[in-house]
This record gives structure tokens, C-alpha cells and sequence, in this order.
């Protein structure tokens, strides 16, 4: 009781952050937090970034000029495991702690010192990761989807490391998840009702509930392989009387909601940044929700056209290509309103509404590809080869990657009270535009050419593609070295920001002064009509 | 000035797409069975519907973009609703995928149709090749051999030039008969594979303890060739499929000198050796089946592949040595041979091991010991 007391006499004064380097360590503030969250994310990009750059090296040419074989696959997996856990997920989580409490109208958010824990269990897990490539043996070598048995007898000792690792980054997802619905559930500023939140609210608030649901089924999954490893078990031993493809059915369980996990809060964040450069209202707000949770919903009972190949059932098979072609319709629903909310708006075309373009254009061809993948008969060519991967780049580089960067663009005025430069900011869209196109959209080639992924070596038709893939590459990796340059320019010299940094912004983070107060609303702030949704 | 530069980059994507849609080495490929007909049908079919659907989402969006903008005077509108439209773009889809659903159902209710067949090859993955066995009672004699990788190492590390076939060649073929339903059971000894072979339309991943069907009628003679397409480990990319169609009469033909010959390896097991005998053909078959791992100088690539020359085990009993051989070391990358190998194949690679890479034992390993050694067990 004291405590409270004590801490309630603080907040009387508004004060500052903490002097010195501890304060990174011990804060418990939303803002903090979510910019430790976002630096990690980006530290993260650039090493699996870096990986990616060592695998389209070795791919440049056909033969093996740089790397081994087993090395390459430690790099395919890790670049896979860091891109997802270290870099799209932490960044969305950052971006919540940012913008949530200010959407809402909280001081902060409802559980700082978990928040404070979630955060600092990362740097841990991702060391703890990465250490494994310096062993005896090498690290990960089994693809991000780590399939047993070649994860669990056949993978090296380092394994043990890898689902430590993966226990943790659970650990660290599902406290940020909890903390985002407490927050999201307790602490809106009266007046708020759930169908007046901002959509990237309400795309986190569901992102949150997949996060909780999916997370422990993958702390299962790695359980059950140490088990295997260390204590004899046959969960995935078929000689045991276990099933590798149980290990499948489990870890896609997991891993389908994960997929949307890193494309919900994208969808929230375009559907501020469209609404704000048409000067128009986001069109069909409530169908945008109702579209979020259905394909929430639908991530459920998609798992297994991840395994059209593996051998099930003709009536599992059509179960699964139906119900997958199914997302097909509350992802359109999501496209159509965008573009509606753009249709007769009066828009600019500053940094964040063109990546949030290029988001729309691109996820869509992504999604269409999806579509064709979800088709059985086909996917059986599909399945494994170099359109999947065209295909799961497209979503999610310049799909959920972009959106980051966007929102970035988008919410850095608020955050630091300095304005990007325009013109860097504009260079920055038009390269990584540029290389993410030349890199991934020959892969659609080379795939249905017939180039399996995942390998260090291919046949001679399928040079030229790869070629050109590792060229963009270079372009698309070097783009986002730039990006670092003009975020450092910002914060240290970029032009004072209005507290309205967009002509067209609405929310409540836009009535703060830029930049925020260190406790964003010390008092609940009025829900006026003008600034939210409904 | 910026219409043109779009202007201009739109003109080269049609070109391109032309280009795209008459290039062969760009699309899936036809294939020479009907399923892989129907399946390139279909893919073309969903194809052009996701680009019509394509085309006619971003004509609008980008109509919108240039039309709509402050630089041009746009007066934002204030609409922000209509459930009419929300219904209409929730429905219209619906319609189109139902259209998609359709065919592929077909498709696929064909391809699992797997009864019926002439005759039954197992396919069986192994860390890092293929095994074939012809399965049919009717031809009295089943054998199987294994098919690995023949592009030669110096090909892969940029020696010598590479060939058209460039990592799409095999020691031996499969071979199946055309206008046969040749049922494939596909199975794996150690991780997970995928058996893929594009011209037939099918793939099917090679699961350890499992047995997939897959079946084919090839309509036309032909060489085929695809790829594991399964993470299987560290020469995931090295293990190729060939399946080489015979007319029937000619495969026929092969069928019976198959059987003959595997008599006679039968008879060979009995044979008894000389050192220079066993040394030629064991040099030949750890090229094949050890220097993968153990390398081609024996050396290894401690710890995860440990050294032959001057090991203990090539250097200590030559029973623990055979043993270690035909059963593998479990929980290790190192594989059962006793399994892939006969006792002649297994007697000269250990007897070779024993006296190469600066190993001299001095003794000699005959099949007749490998016989001995599977029958104590």
C-alpha cells in the first residue's frame, strides 16, 4: 500500500526518464520500453539481413564458391528464426508500447514491470541463439521449421541451445500479450468503447489473443523434441512408435496464427497511414474489424496446406483447400476498403503513404500467389520451391517489413519531435521498392521452373533468375543500411515536428505534444468525436 | 514527368510478362501424364483469374492515385461506409474462389485414384540418395539398387565445367515402362525427404515409418528429372531424381537382365577375394557412399564427421569395424550400411578403409565374414 502511495506522490510531478545508462535496464515506461523493443528489432534485421546477404552470395552463381552446404543451412534457418522472432514480432511489440497507451489515452501500460521483463528476456534468448553458430557442430540446421527428425536425432548438439532460446522468446511473446490486453481491455480513456479504437488497437488487441492461444503449442513442440533428444522419448521417433508428422501438424498449429501475427498489426498500421494522406475516414471501419477477427478465426483451421505433400487423406486435403481459399475473402474485404478509403480522397504522397502503398500493392500479389498456392493439385509443383519462398517474401517483406518501416516514418515525429527528411526518406522508399521486387519476384520463376528452396547449389536453368534475385539482394539490403543513416539524421538534427505532424492524422496521439510527455495522458484526455472511429 | 518514367515502366512489364508467357523455362511445366496436364491446366486457370483480379484491383487503386490527389486539386470526400458495396466484395470472391474450387476438386479426387496399377516401385530416401526397389511378384525376382548423385565433385567446386545436367544426373535411372500405371510407394530410412519429379505432376514427402502412394502413366519415352524438395540435411541439394520411360518391350527387356545379374550378385557372395580385388572396388564404393562425410582423404570433419585415417575403429578389431558399418551409430549422422549395401559391397569398403589413407591393418574382410557377422547377430 505504501508503494502505491509512493508512486502515486511521483506522478504529481510530471518527471523525466532516469539519468545514466541504468535507465534502460530498470525502466518500466511504455515509451522506453518500446524504443529498447525497436532498436533490438532493428539490430536484429541487419544480422538476419546480413544472413540473407551470405545466402544469395553463395546463390549467385551456380557451384559452391563461398560456403558449405552445412553452413548454408545454418544460415538459411537462422536468418528465417531471426527475421520472425527477432525482428518483425519484437517490432510490432515496440510500435504497441509506443502507440498504444497514447491511442488510448492511458499514462502507460497496465503492467510495467512485466513489460520491463518481457523486453530484457530477448537480448538473452537471441545470444543465446546466435552463440550456437560458434560451436562444435554449428547451430540450427534444419530450416526455421525445424521438422522432426532431422531437428531432433539427426540435428547437431546445439539444438538444446535453440529450444531454450525459443522457450524464452514464448515467454517474452506472451508476457508483451498479456500486458497489450490488459491494456487495451483496462485503461482506454472514457468515452473509448471498443468500436471507437483506432484499428491498429484493435488488430494488436487480436494479434494479442492468437499470441496467447499459439505460443504455448510451440513451447509443446520444442518440449517434446528435448524430450526426444535427452530423455529417450518417441514423440516424433517413428521407430519409438512416435510421428514425425505429428511434429508437423503441432508446429503449423502454431505456426499459420504466427504468420498472421506478423501481418494483423501491418493491417492496422496502413489503415491509419492511408486515412491520413487521403484526409479521408477509413472506409468500412466495422467490416475491418469484423475482417481482422475472421481471418484471426480462420488461422485456426488452415494449418495443414502447409502439408498438402505429406500424405493425408483426400477429404483432409479438400478440407484444407477450401478453408484456406476461404481467408482469401476477409483479406479482400481489407484490400477493397483500403483502396475505397483512398477513392476521391485528396492525397499526398509522403514517405509513409508510399510504403504503405507499395504494402497494399505487393501484399495483394502476395495473397494472390497464396491463393494459387492454396489450390492441392497444384501446390503439389508449388510445394517447396522457390515460389513459396517469392511467395512468403512478398507478405512479408514488403507486407508486414514495410508496414513497420511506414509506421516508423509515420509516428517518428511524435516519438522524437524531429521531422525526417523528406527527400532521404523518399530515396529510402524508391531503393528498397526497387530491391525487393528485382529479389523476389524472379523466384516466382525459378519456382515453378522447378528450383527447390533451401539448397546451397541448383541445376544450370536456373542461373539467371538467382542472378538477378541476389543482385536486388544487395539493393534491397543496402537500402536499409541507408534507412539507419536517416533515422540517425532524424533524431539528431531533423526540423521540429507539429504536435499534429500530418495534415490529415486523427487519434489521440496527435493531441499530445510531439514529442510526447514522458506519461503520455497523466489525466484521461476527452474522446472527441473527430478523432476516432464511429 | 513522373507519368512518363510509370508509363515507361509499365510498358516494359507487359513486355516482359510477353516474354514470361512464351519462354518454357518460365512456367510449370506441361508435363507428359494426363494428371500433369490437368495440373498445369488448372494452375494456368487460377493463374489467369488471380491476374484478371490483379489487373482490375490495381487499375483502380491506381486510377485513384493519379486522379485523386491534393496536387490536383482533389476535394477529399466524406463517405465512409456503405454495406451494399461490403456485401458485394464479400460475395462477389466467394463466387470466384467457388469457380476455382470446382476443377481443382476434380484434379485432385483424380490423382488420388492410386488403384489400379501394373506395377509397385518403392522409393526410399536416404540421407543423401535414392533407393528403388522393384516390388512386383509377377516379375518372381524383386531387386533394388540406389541412385546418387553422379555430377563429380569437381563440377560442384567450379573445377571443371559444368554440364547441362548439372546436378540432375544419376549413377542409374530409375526405369519404368510408358503406358503403365506405375504405383510408387514412397517411404524413408533416416529423415524426411520429398520424392518430386515435375513432368508426372507429383511429389510426395518420404516420411520415415510411413507410406505414401504415388502413381504415374507416362505417356512418352523420355529422361525426367527432378529434385528432393525436403530439407533433408547437409546434401539436401545433392540428391536428384531420374526416371528414365521405356517403351514396354525395351523395358521389359532390361526387367529380365536385371533379375539375371541380381543372381548373380547372389553367387558372388560366396566368392572369396584378393586384396587389390577388394581394394578397386571398395575405393569405388566410398566415393559413393562414405567420402561424403568422411572425406575423400579420409580425413573427416571432426567432430560432427570424424577421421578414418588412423582412427581407432580402422585401426582396431576388424569385426568392430564391419559391425560399426552395417549398423551405423545411432543417434549419429552415421547410417546403417548393412541396409544399403551387400556383403560384398560392405567387405571391400571396410577392407579398403583398413588400408588407405595411410591405414595398413595387414588383414583382409571377405563377404563370407559380413555373412557371418549378420548371422551372429
Amino acid at each position: 500500500m505504501s508503494e502505491v502511495i509512493h508512486a502515486d506522490h511521483h506522478d504529481d510531478h510530471a518527471h523525466g526518464p532516469a539519468k545514466g545508462m541504468l535507465r534502460w535496464l530498470y525502466t518500466t515506461n511504455h515509451k522506453d520500453i518500446g524504443t529498447l523493443y525497436l532498436w533490438f528489432s532493428f539490430a536484429m534485421f541487419l544480422i538476419g539481413g546480413a544472413m540473407a546477404l551470405v545466402i544469395r552470395t553463395e546463390l549467385f552463381q551456380p557451384g559452391l564458391q563461398f560456403i558449405e552446404p552445412e553452413f548454408f543451412n545454418q544460415m538459411t534457418t537462422n536468418h528465417g528464426l531471426i527475421m520472425v522472432f527477432g525482428a518483425i514480432m519484437p517490432a510490432f511489440v515496440g510500435l504497441a508500447n509506443w502507440l498504444i497507451p497514447m491511442q488510448v489515452g492511458a499514462p502507460d501500460m497496465a503492467l510495467p514491470r512485466m513489460n520491463n521483463l518481457s523486453f530484457w528476456i530477448l537480448p538473452f534468448a537471441f545470444s543465446m541463439m546466435i552463440s550456437t553458430l560458434f560451436m562444435e557442430g554449428g547451430g540450427p540446421n534444419f530450416g526455421w521449421t525445424f521438422y522432426a527428425p532431422l531437428s531432433t536425432t539427426y540435428a547437431p548438439d546445439s539444438v538444446t541451445y535453440f529450444i531454450f532460446a525459443v522457450h524464452l522468446m514464448g515467454a517474452s511473446s506472451i508476457m508483451g500479450s498479456i500486458n497489450i490486453i490488459a491494456t487495451i481491455l483496462n485503461m482506454r480513456a472514457p468515452g473509448m468503447t471498443l468500436m471507437k479504437m483506432p484499428m491498429f488497437v484493435w488488430t494488436w488487441l487480436i494479434t494479442a489473443y492468437l499470441l496467447i492461444a499459439v505460443m504455448p503449442v510451440l513451447a509443446g513442440a520444442v518440449t517434446m523434441m528435448l524430450f526426444d533428444i535427452h530423455f529417450n522419448t518417441s514423440f516424433f521417433n517413428a521407430a519409438g512408435g512416435g510421428d514425425p508428422v505429428m511434429f508437423q501438424h503441432i508446429f503449423w498449429f502454431f505456426g499459420h496464427p504466427e504468420v498472421y501475427i506478423m501481418i494483423l498489426p501491418a493491417f492496422g498500421i496502413v489503415s491509419h497511414i492511408i486515412p491520413t494522406f487521403a484526409r479521408k475516414q477509413l472506409f468500412g471501419y466495422t467490416s475491418m474489424v469484423y475482417a481482422v477477427a475472421s481471418i484471426a478465426f480462420l488461422s485456426f483451421i488452415v494449418w495443414a496446406h502447409h502439408m498438402f505433400t505429406v500424405g493425408m487423406p483426400l477429404a483432409g486435403q479438400l478440407f484444407f483447400m477450401y478453408s484456406t481459399m476461404l481467408i482469401a475473402v476477409p483479406t479482400g474485404v481489407k484490400v477493397f476498403n483500403w483502396i475505397a478509403t483512398m477513392w476521391r480522397g485528396s492525397m499526398t504522397f509522403e514517405t509513409p503513404m508510399l510504403f504503405a502503398i507499395a504494402f497494399v500493392v505487393l501484399f495483394t500479389i502476395g495473397g494472390l500467389s497464396g491463393i494459387m498456392l492454396a489450390i492441392t493439385p497444384a501446390d503439389y509443383q508449388y510445394h517447396d520451391t522457390y515460389f513459396v519462398v517469392a511467395h512468403f517474401h512478398y507478405v512479408l517483406v514488403p507486407g508486414a517489413l514495410f508496414s513497420i518501416i511506414a509506421a516508423v516514418y509515420f509516428w517518428i515525429p511524435k516519438w522524437t519531435g524531429k521531422m525526417y527528411d523528406e527527400s532521404l526518406g523518399k530515396l529510402h522508399f524508391w531503393l528498397s521498392f526497387v530491391g525487393v521486387n528485382v529479389t523476389f519476384f524472379p523466384q516466382h520463376f525459378s519456382g515453378l521452373a522447378g528450383m527447390p528452396r533451401r539448397i546451397p547449389d541448383y541445376a544450370l536453368q536456373f542461373a539467371d533468375f538467382n542472378m538477378i534475385s541476389s543482385v536486388g539482394a544487395f539493393i534491397f539490403g543496402f537500402s536499409q543500411v541507408f534507412f539507419l543513416y536517416v533515422l540517425i539524421k532524424t533524431i539528431r538534427s531533423g526540423a521540429p515536428a507539429k504536435a499534429r505532424s500530418w495534415e490529415g492524422a486523427k487519434g489521440l496521439e496527435w493531441t499530445l505534444p510531439s514529442p510526447a510527455p514522458y506519461h503520455s495522458f497523466t489525466y484521461p484526455p476527452e474522446v472527441k468525436s473527430e478523432e476516432v472511429h464511429g | 514527368m513522373k507519368n512518363q518514367i510509370l508509363r515507361m515502366l509499365t510498358g516494359t512489364l507487359a513486355f516482359l510478362a510477353s516474354g514470361v508467357a512464351l519462354a518454357d523455362e518460365l512456367n510449370m511445366r506441361v508435363g507428359v501424364t494426363d494428371i500433369s496436364r490437368q495440373v498445369y491446366d488448372l494452375h494456368m486457370t487460377i493463374f489467369y483469374i488471380c491476374v484478371a483480379i490483379g489487373v482490375v484491383v490495381f487499375s483502380v487503386l491506381f486510377w485513384s492515385v493519379f486522379q485523386h490527389r491534393k496536387s490536383k486539386g482533389a476535394v477529399a470526400a466524406t463517405f465512409h461506409d456503405s454495406t451494399k458495396l461490403e456485401l458485394a466484395w464479400t460475395i462477389v470472391p466467394t463466387l470466384i474462389l467457388i469457380v476455382m474450387a470446382i476443377p481443382a476438386t476434380q484434379v485432385l479426387v483424380a490423382m488420388y485414384d492410386t488403384g489400379g496399377e501394373d506395377m509397385n516401385i518403392e522409393v526410399r530416401g536416404y540421407q543423401w540418395k535414392w533407393q528403388y526397389k522393384y516390388l512386383d511378384e509377377d516379375y518372381n525376382n524383386s531387386f533394388s539398387f540406389f541412385s546418387n548423385l553422379a555430377t563429380p565433385k569437381s563440377q560442384i567446386v567450379n573445377r571443371s565445367a559444368k554440364t547441362d545436367t548439372y546436378l540432375l544426373e544419376v549413377d542409374e535411372h530409375l526405369r519404368i515402362p510408358i503406358n503403365r500405371k506405375v504405383r510408387f510407394l514412397v517411404t524413408s530410412e533416416d529423415v524426411i525427404h520429398a520424392w518430386w519429379v515435375p513432368d508426372f505432376g507429383i511429389k510426395r514427402d518420404a516420411v520415415p515409418g510411413m507410406l505414401n502412394e504415388l502413381w504415374a502413366i507416362v505417356e512418352e519415352p523420355g529422361i525426367y528429372r527432378g529434385q528432393c524438395t525436403e530439407l533433408c540435411g547437409k546434401d539436401h541439394g545433392f540428391m536428384p531424381i531420374v526416371v528414365e520411360a521405356m517403351p514396354e518391350a525395351e523395358f521389359d527387356a532390361w526387367y529380365a537382365t536385371k533379375v539375371t545379374s541380381e543372381v548373380v550378385r547372389q553367387e558372388s557372395m560366396s566368392k572369396t577375394f584378393t586384396h587389390d580385388e577388394l581394394m578397386v572396388q571398395g575405393e569405388v564404393i566410398y566415393g559413393t557412399y562414405c567420402s561424403s562425410c568422411h572425406m575423400a582423404n579420409g580425413e573427416g570433419v571432426p567432430p560432427v564427421f570424424p577421421a578414418i585415417a588412423k582412427s581407432p575403429v580402422a585401426l582396431g578389431p576388424r569385426d568392430d569395424h564391419l559391425s560399426l558399418v552395417i549398423n551405423g551409430v545411432s543417434g549419429s549422422a552415421m547410417q546403417a550400411f548393412g541396409k544399403q549395401l551387400d556383403a560384398v559391397q560392405l567387405a571391400s569398403v571396410v577392407h579398403y578403409q583398413r588400408h588407405a589413407f595411410g591405414n595398413d591393418v595387414g588383414d583382409i574382410s571377405q563377404p563370407q565374414d559380413v555373412i557371418n557377422l549378420f548371422n551372429g547377430q
